[in-house]
């Protein structure tokens, strides 16, 4: 028994891999993602130094020794945006941890159970969905932005994520929750109820399955919704506070003269763009790889 | 229970509801209790919600802070309207919000507007020709709409339009940066009003259209591949018929819904186009509210726009309910 199930999961995810492997956009997005990535694991090789100023060497142009030019202080923008992308990148991957625990539980045991306790989840999402999110991050940001508790201090990665990700779940709950309500309907869980299948196991084994295409496209996406939100949020000057290079911050600082020194602007804005399309391109990848109907359609055609 | 939240989040932050108003550093003490006592933070927090929430204009207060109750309140609370008085200008908090909403409104209408008018046919054609030279280079330039940050496309914008690109005749920068009119023109000017308006408009609506498409399309997509399209393909009907009456009905459903879950935005998305473009909205005085923690403005902002977002949640479930009578309601 589990022998076979675990047979059949192994060719679903490669079958899902081989269709993911013919979006040529997906892969695009793969490559660009892990050149990015690579590149910001190797910032610290970088000669120059992302916080030290250097007098000298104010507002260069892009150069081959500066290849994205320098800021107000003489700082490397190149050596600065990896380090930025390294914070970015990291409130990403949290932002969609944190999200995705609290989104996928709550929408499950809202769509399963249905009744009185959907009631509830679905007040508590609701209440999340009714605030304007992105208005309250900026308020919640601009006061823990002057506390001084230990974890949590100034803006760091941990506190901007843990904000975002507080207002990021209701998208999963919501999703979960809605691919619940139908598939509990279905005949293959009434299947599995009347063989005696308990609640987790059917959630688990046979409902959860099934929604996972849309979870895993939805991580994805947010992944990069997390990544603009910070960069909003820095660029306001809420988030991540310098010297501590983030994208959004360095986009914040190149306001004041960006006329003049384009480069400031155009680089760091550049980066994001460039990892928010690749994120975009693997999400939409991953939706067509899930979508089962194409293998019907292929089973049809043979 | 949203107003509890809030009131909660402002009023647990460290440093209470007045830390924003000690910018000068030679506060004495004994001014601050007297401020406390008077603005009614020396009382329990269940008891100022209330007040805030219904006023106290039915109880007596101390009003020169001396400990002794002496007059009636003022204050009519947020349900009656009254929001208080901004921290910043002293100005009525109504009255801020009443300059600043209708440019807002006014913003955000134009550019949703555009950006579904546009995204609708785009979505539908590259749904039906998935694949073909139309659908990749849409999709390609939608996916690029839907990664530019905002805030980023107005400084690329401000760039190309402002600082590069000038008016041949009079070697002026093509397209104003900011504002809503120019600063020497007197009365209402449309030419002026439209040119005022482009680079806002696309700045936000860029990213509207990429994304309605793009979800139009992959919706468009999702109806199209289920049984009853097959089915109605069957039965003969004609093709345009199978799209037009069956698949887009359906695959609008969604979109409606989902319209109606982003009006959030007309409040929060707003933000970095007012401020990018110097534009007198809600989203720049909530900016700037932050900015000087004027928690009475930000407060009054947040609740604004969470009821509006409730509002527009209850017509999205009636709008989903009506037209989609698989889903039930118990």
């Amino acid at each position: 028994m589990n022998q076979s199930t675990s047979a059949q999961s192994t060719s679903m995810g490669s079958g899902v891999w081989k269709r993911f492997r013919k979006h040529p956009g997906a892969i695009f997005g793969f490559i660009v993602i892990s050149i990015l990535i690579v590149l910001t694991l190797l910032a610290p090789l970088s000669p120059y130094d992302p916080e030290a100023s250097n007098i000298t060497a104010r507002y260069q142009p892009p150069s081959l020794s500066h290849p994205m030019g320098t800021d107000a202080l003489g700082r490397d923008l190149f050596t600065r945006a990896l380090f930025g992308g390294r914070i970015s990148l990291t409130v990403g991957l949290f932002v969609v941890i944190i999200s995705v625990l609290i989104g996928v539980p709550t929408g499950a045991l809202a769509g399963y159970y249905g009744g009185k306790l959907d009631s509830i989840l679905m007040r508590i999402t609701d209440a999340f969905l009714s605030l304007p999110s992105f208005l309250v991050l900026i308020l919640l940001s601009a006061i823990l932005r002057e506390v001084e508790i230990p974890l949590f201090e100034r803006n760091n990665v941990v506190t901007i994520s843990l904000v975002i990700g507080v207002f990021a779940w209701t998208t999963f709950a919501r999703l979960v929750r809605a691919s619940f309500l139908t598939l509990r309907e279905s005949d293959f869980v009434a299947a599995s109820r009347s063989l005696g299948g308990s609640d987790l196991r059917v959630i688990v084994r046979h409902i959860l399955p099934n929604s996972i295409g849309p979870i895993i496209v939805e991580a994805t996406l947010e992944f990069g919704y997390a990544i603009i939100e910070e960069s909003g949020l820095s660029f306001l000057g809420f988030g991540i506070q310098p010297p501590t290079p983030s994208w959004g911050n360095l986009l914040s600082n190149a306001q004041e003269h960006f006329t003049k020194y384009p480069w400031l602007a155009i680089f760091p804005g550049l980066m994001i763009f460039l990892s928010i399309i690749s994120i975009n391109y693997i999400g939409d990848g991953l939706r067509d790889a899930f979508d089962p109907y194409k293998v019907l359609d292929k089973v049809g055609e043979v | 229970m949203l107003s509890i939240l809030l009131f909660a989040l402002v009023n647990l932050a460290p440093g209470g509801p007045l830390s924003g108003q000690g910018q000068s550093r030679h506060i004495d003490p004994a001014k601050v209790e007297l401020l406390k006592r008077q603005f009614g933070l020396d009382k329990p927090l269940p008891t100022q919600y209330l007040i805030w929430l219904i006023g106290n204009d039915w109880m007596q207060v101390d009003k020169d802070g001396d400990g002794v109750l002496d007059s009636y309140g003022t204050r009519q609370g947020i349900l009656r309207g009254d929001f208080g008085f901004s921290f910043r200008t002293r100005q009525p908090v109504l009255t801020e919000i009443g300059d600043r909403l209708p440019n807002t409104i006014y913003l955000t209408v134009i550019t949703m507007l555009v950006a579904v008018l546009i995204a609708i046919p785009i979505g539908i054609i590259s749904a039906i020709k998935q694949y073909s030279k139309f659908d990749i280079t849409v999709t390609t330039f939608s996916f690029a709409g839907q990664a530019i940050p905002e805030f980023w496309l107005g400084l690329i914008l401000i760039l190309i339009f402002y600082a590069w690109l000038k008016n041949p005749f009079t070697g002026d920068p093509l397209l104003p940066a900011g504002g809503m009119t120019s600063i020497n023109s007197n009365g209402f000017d449309l030419g002026d009003r439209i040119v005022h308006l482009i680079l806002p408009v696309l700045t936000g609506a860029l990213g509207w259209v990429a994304w309605y498409s793009r979800f139009l399309r992959s919706s468009m997509l999702d109806v199209i591949h289920q049984d009853y399209i097959r089915t109605a393909r069957a039965k003969g009907l004609p093709e345009k018929m199978v799209l037009y009456k069956h698949a887009l009905r359906n695959a609008l459903v969604p979109l409606v819904t989902l319209l109606a879950l982003d009006l959030p935005y007309i409040f929060g998305g707003a933000i970095f186009v007012e401020i990018l473009f110097s534009w007198p909205g809600m989203g720049r005085l909530y900016y700037q509210a932050a900015l000087q923690r004027d928690y009475p403005v930000l407060m009054a902002v947040l609740i604004i726009g969470a009821s509006f977002i409730i509002l527009s949640n209850l017509l999205a479930d009636i709008v989903y309910a009506y037209l989609d009578p698989r889903i039930r309601f118990e």
